[in-house]
């Protein structure tokens, strides 16, 4: 039988691990999507996706069905997310890492998307400063900027998620903007 | 003429169906911006995400079975945890036996590495330790949690707890200093805590744990703190 999200989180709540299992298999990839995008880190991001699953099922009990099961998860990864970036940060602070490595470690660990030849060069100086870049925003920026940019999130949505003012989760969106693209100027030229 | 400020462009982007104000319509120089600023933005929509194969879920729920709450706890005598002192014991005399050849055989290490290394492991494996006892009250209920056991794993844990936050201040180290203190205050409660406990307490320990993201906090520390180690 093919359960709605909403049954499995309703079967999974009364004990059926079962249940919960095809949330797990369903959301994991979408998680782990969100959870990268957060961390810039796979190692990061499997212990993201980990870490919001075993969240979820013991707050299974607050889920009320109002909004998505999944949207209620990506929330879930997303205060995660903010958990592990402050703690990076802190770290990142008190040892500070060579940049170049930092670059480099980023670019050896994703998977190339396939791009076309003439997509390569731009894209690929792009990229190379698309990672480094991101993980110059603080937290709060980054977290607001991915959930935007790429999970579509309103500002609504992503204030209620980082539990900011929907100004300050907007203004946060436009900061991350206004820093990626000054930290992309090589890659395009001189932006006014 | 006032033109479109730069949040406002932003704003537009993100609506998919932006309702620009007329000057937007008599502008070249703000839909030039506009055009800019997307292009820009469209540029960045291909960051790459390593690719997980069909069976990723399965391997997710794989991992993660581990960690949820059973149903029903079996009571076990003997838990592998209960070597974790012995292995403490066996590093610290490692460690101090290292220190007293040190100074008598000058051997081509470098000894500040060596001892960083080794507190290094002390800490993540100390991280480790506790990790188990959070776990256990974070997924267990007043009913099926064995507190007395919990009680005295606490009790251990809070000398070494102690030792190492000491020396993480005294190293400077303000990040494993402010984790260990987090620690040492949960460590005391559950410690301190009566040995038959009202559902209450509980709950309001296991949130207190819930609500700082401790578990969390002390499993990455723990595991960066182990990378570190091994690096050295």
């Amino acid at each position: 039988m093919e359960w709605t999200d909403a049954a499995a989180a309703e079967e999974a709540r009364k004990g059926n691990q079962q249940a919960f299992r095809v949330l797990v298999e369903r959301h994991s990839h979408a998680v782990f999507r969100l959870a990268f995008r957060m961390s810039g880190n796979e190692q990061d991001a499997e212990d993201l996706v980990q870490e919001t699953f075993l969240r979820a099922y013991k707050q299974l009990h607050r889920f009320d069905g109002r909004a998505a099961f999944g949207t209620w998860l990506y929330r879930i990864c997303a205060n995660c997310s903010l958990d592990l970036l402050r703690a990076r940060k802190s770290r990142r602070e008190s040892q500070p890492l060579e940049e170049k490595d930092d670059v480099r470690s980023w670019l050896d660990r994703v998977a190339a998307p396939e791009p076309s030849p003439e997509r390569l060069t731009h894209s690929s100086q792009i990229m190379s400063l698309l990672g480094p870049a991101l993980s110059r925003l603080s937290e709060m920026e980054r977290a607001a900027f991915v959930l935007r940019h790429y999970e579509g999130c309103d500002i609504e949505e992503i204030a209620r998620t980082l539990g900011v003012q929907a100004n300050a989760a907007k203004h946060s969106v436009f900061r991350a903007v206004q820093k990626l693209r000054r930290a992309l100027e090589p890659a395009w030229g001189v932006v006014r | 003429m006032t033109h479109l400020s730069e949040e406002q462009l932003v704003d537009a982007y993100y609506r998919n169906s932006p309702e620009m104000p007329a000057h937007w319509n008599e502008c070249p120089e703000c839909r030039a911006t506009f055009a800019r600023l997307k292009e820009h933005l469209d540029a960045m929509r291909d960051y790459p995400v390593p690719v997980r194969g069909p069976s990723y879920g399965g391997e997710v729920w794989s991992r993660l079975l581990p960690h949820l709450p059973p149903a029903r706890r079996k009571r076990v005598w003997f838990r592998w945890w209960t070597l974790a002192p012995v292995l403490v014991a066996v590093l610290v005399v490692a460690f101090v036996a290292g220190m007293l050849t040190e100074r008598r055989v000058r051997v081509p290490t470098t000894p500040e590495k060596a001892r960083e290394r080794v507190l290094l492991i002390a800490l993540s494996r100390h991280l480790e330790r506790s990790q188990i006892v959070l776990s256990e009250i974070a997924n267990g209920n007043a009913g099926s949690i064995d507190f007395p056991e919990e009680r005295e794993r606490a009790r251990d844990l809070l000398d070494d707890n102690r030792l190492l936050r000491q020396t993480a201040a005294r190293n400077g180290d303000a990040v494993d200093a402010s984790l260990l203190d987090e620690l040492e205050r949960v460590l005391l409660d559950v410690a301190n805590s009566p040995a038959e406990m009202t559902a209450g307490d509980f709950e309001a320990l296991r949130s207190r744990i819930d609500s700082q993201g401790l578990l969390f906090k002390v499993r990455i520390t723990s595991s960066d703190e182990r990378f570190r180690g091994q690096k050295l």
